[in-house]
């Protein structure tokens, strides 16, 4: 005689398999290389891939170099598989809003990205660690705002444990705030540094100020500057970097104007004439050269 | 004569002192001194009446609003579950009498006579086949026709439906229209027609009863397991899983809480369910307020789908994107369908409207993202603020890159600058172009990335301004 098989049973057991599948995949083991051998060679080959980071930026005004940062990480910890990112609504408000185009310009495919959004850092952080529990996820991007409370030891030792349990890369981004004791298996502070330029004096990859805080494997603490370089995915260090920032200096020392931008030889001098624009009231037309107009 | 406060209606004892409906209020003052008139509210009326309705769903699935201050409830297959008709009636008597309405309820064999029975008859259970004995006494006004036709039925000397029933069918829609004939088929019971119910009929429904009113939270979610369990079993039966999954639980004061879980695929997973459940429970800003307790719960799947029992594969992708969908249904049922977003590309050049996130469940685009050029540096920002934070610039006219500008307080020296990029506005939309805008990638002394925008150009008039539109990494 046959019985029927309980559905219930069958669905325990297909989920266990699944788990089973998920876990001894071998991408949840590992380290996250940075692709910058100055760096790679100091940490071991890299950072714990099924671990807790935390990325810091000292101002507000680097926790877009920070973010652009983590990115660049969760690129190289997630491989093809999708990201999930929680950001507290107020981040949107003091920084902007994630720009997908911006994202894609990094070497991300926005597709891949599942953005949650939290009203409070309860739910950041309630979000972060369902995510982090999930083993199917390439990494996870946890953005609170400012000083939670509920952001303690025993909050990220719960994201940790996670994160050590399903494998998934999980960072939490912070600006402008002083590190918190926490369960982080390493800790950065990431500030912009100025970029290699490009013809006539152009912007060019995003370079960073990468300083290692704290490090679960015991390492002091290190200062690199390296850039990302979205057609190889990977970090580099900037050697350059230390002559063009000695050199500006070096011409600030000689005469105290401001570092005028190098100019390139097709581009023109800036011997044009120039006049302040106040953002929200018509500037005096003080000269009488017709060139100088009224802006804001 | 329109300018009047009319009465809209009048209670029994209003009735019995003489007033009728349509009377004007100075006259029903004049009459009766001591009258309480109340300013008549339909919309209110008309939300007690959907909130009753709502009630009594308890009793049956199928409930259509009978307007006005009416209910119709298709009771077919239901009524032994309450111990037949009479205890079903006496039950629903009792349970309005305890909420302060009076009722006046009959059962008969299709809408159109119960709504004629309890509003121009006695009110009553008619006995299967009796109908048109039952019927044929009442007035004509009982079909619903207009006023006008239920006058001119009257002139004629047509009274009862019994008159109305002996004429021949073809005679009275020649003389008052279609509408008569139908309406006197259905009322006397010829022709029998559904009820539109207010909410349409879920494809699989479960529910308790309890015996005496529940209290406890633990033991609720008992019976909600069990319920979910119960409905996974029919909808295996049937090779469907649901996509939604409504729960009812109906307090003994005749409130009605309602949760909705929502899933991203068919599912009929009970656990997965109940997880979910537990999720949308513990994310309620006022949590489940039992009050004197529930009487009833219920378990309804309003959307189902063919769901084929697949060999489970152990493919890591399929197993990977099975363990993302499940997440998502877990964070969508705490954090609302709205706040779980993924994006899709907009065919646009402009960059406030290049890119949108949608809630994960909406469909997904098929475009791609563009890619970005290799060998160039990322030329859109990670960050854009909306809207453009206005700044404070020192630039060459009359297109050069700013030298420094001013954002919240700081002042910013330019160090590098590419620009500019011009971006005109979508021509294709109605209304006042904005102005287009030049755009400029810079790079501050301490090597921070904005891109920044000139609205505008300098042509006399009044100068353009100048905007942070984003944050580069």
């Amino acid at each position: 005689m046959r019985t029927r098989p309980d559905p219930l049973a069958l669905a325990d057991l297909r989920r266990h398999l699944a788990q089973a599948a998920l876990r001894c995949a071998p991408v949840a083991v590992g380290q996250v290389s940075f692709g910058a051998a100055g760096l790679d060679d100091v940490l071991g080959g890299g950072i714990a891939r099924a671990a807790l980071h935390e990325v810091y930026a000292p101002a507000t005004a680097d926790l877009a170099a920070a973010t652009g940062f983590a990115v660049g990480l969760a690129i190289r910890a997630a491989g093809t598989r999708p990201i999930l990112w929680v950001r507290q609504d107020v981040v949107d408000a003091e920084v902007g809003r994630l720009h997908p185009p911006g994202l894609t310009e990094l070497g991300l495919d926005p597709a891949r990205i599942l953005l949650v959004r939290a009203r409070d850092a309860e739910g950041v952080l309630r979000a972060g660690a369902e995510a982090a529990r999930c083993p199917a996820l390439g990494a996870v991007l946890i953005e609170p705002w400012g000083m939670p409370r509920h952001l303690d030891l025993t909050a990220s030792r719960r994201l940790a444990l996670a994160a050590e349990g399903s494998g998934a890369t999980t960072l939490v981004l912070r600006a402008a705030v002083a590190p918190q004791p926490s369960a982080a298996s390493t800790r950065w502070q990431v500030s912009s540094l100025p970029s290699r330029a490009l013809e006539a004096n152009a912007p060019g990859d995003p370079a960073f100020s990468v300083r290692l805080l704290r490090h679960r494997g015991g390492l002091s603490e290190c200062e690199w500057r390296v850039e990302w370089s979205r057609d190889r995915q990977s970090f580099q260090e900037c050697a350059f970097q230390e002559r063009d920032v000695r050199d500006r200096q070096a011409e600030a020392g000689r005469d105290a104007s401001p570092p005028q931008p190098r100019a390139s030889p097709d581009a023109t001098p800036l011997s044009r004439p120039v006049v302040p624009f106040p953002a929200d009231r018509p500037a005096a037309a003080g000269g009488a050269d017709p060139r100088v107009r009224r802006a804001g | 004569m329109r300018n009047a406060l009319r009465l809209v209606d009048c209670d029994q004892r209003a009735q019995a002192l003489g007033l009728t409906r349509g009377l004007t209020l100075a006259d029903a003052r004049a009459r009766i001194p001591s009258l309480i008139a109340i300013e008549a509210e339909p919309e209110a009326d008309e939300a007690f009446l959907v909130r009753l309705a709502a009630f009594c769903d308890r009793f049956t699935p199928l409930v259509a609003l009978d307007q006005p201050y009416g209910l119709l409830l298709d009771i077919t297959g239901c009524a032994h579950l309450f111990g037949g008709e009479a205890a079903l009636q006496a039950m629903i008597g009792r349970w309005m009498k305890n909420g302060g309405l009076d009722l006046r309820c009959a059962i008969a064999g299709t809408p159109e006579a119960a709504h004629a029975l309890s509003r121009f008859g006695a009110g009553g259970i008619v006995p299967v086949g009796e109908d048109e004995a039952w019927l044929r006494p009442l007035p004509v006004a009982a079909l619903g026709l207009p006023p006008d036709t239920v006058i001119a039925l009257s002139r004629a000397g047509l009274k009862t439906l019994a008159d109305l029933a002996v004429r021949p069918s073809m005679a009275l829609s020649a003389r008052f229209g279609a509408e008569i004939g139908t309406r006197l088929r259905r009322t006397l019971g010829y022709e029998d027609v559904r009820i539109t119910p207010l909410r349409p009929p879920p494809a699989c429904v479960v529910e308790r009863h309890f015996a005496e009113p529940m209290l406890d939270a633990q033991g609720l979610e008992e019976v909600v397991t069990r319920l979910i369990a119960e409905a996974a079993r029919v909808l295996e039966q049937r090779g469907e899983g649901g996509r939604a999954f409504e729960i009812h639980f109906f307090r003994t004061d005749g409130a009605v809480r309602r949760l909705f879980l929502e899933t991203g695929r068919p599912s009929r997973d009970a656990k997965a369910i109940l997880r979910l459940y537990r999720e949308r429970i513990d994310a309620l800003a006022d949590p489940l307020d039992p009050g004197f307790g529930f009487d009833a719960v219920r378990l309804a799947v309003p959307v189902c789908e063919p769901l084929n029992e697949a060999q489970q594969t152990l493919d890591r992708r399929a197993v990977e994107d099975e363990a993302v969908a499940d997440l998502v249904d877990r964070l969508v049922a705490r954090f609302g369908r709205d706040r779980v977003l993924r994006f899709v590309v907009q065919d646009t050049h402009d960059p406030r409207r290049e890119a949108r996130a949608v809630p994960v469940a909406a469909a997904v685009s098929g475009i791609a993202w563009p890619a970005p050029l290799p060998n160039e540096p990322p030329t859109r920002p990670l960050q854009l603020f909306e809207p453009p934070q206005p700044v404070e610039t020192l630039a060459e006219v009359p297109d050069g890159p700013p030298l420094r500008f001013r954002w919240r307080r700081v002042l910013h020296e330019i160090a590098r600058a590419e620009g500019p990029e011009r971006i005109a506005p979508e021509w294709w939309r109605d209304g006042p172009q904005p102005p287009l805008r030049d755009y400029y990638r810079v790079e501050d002394a301490q090597g921070r990335r904005f891109w920044i925008f000139r609205a505008g150009l300098y042509e006399g008039g009044e100068p353009p301004r100048w905007f942070l539109h984003g944050l580069f990494a």
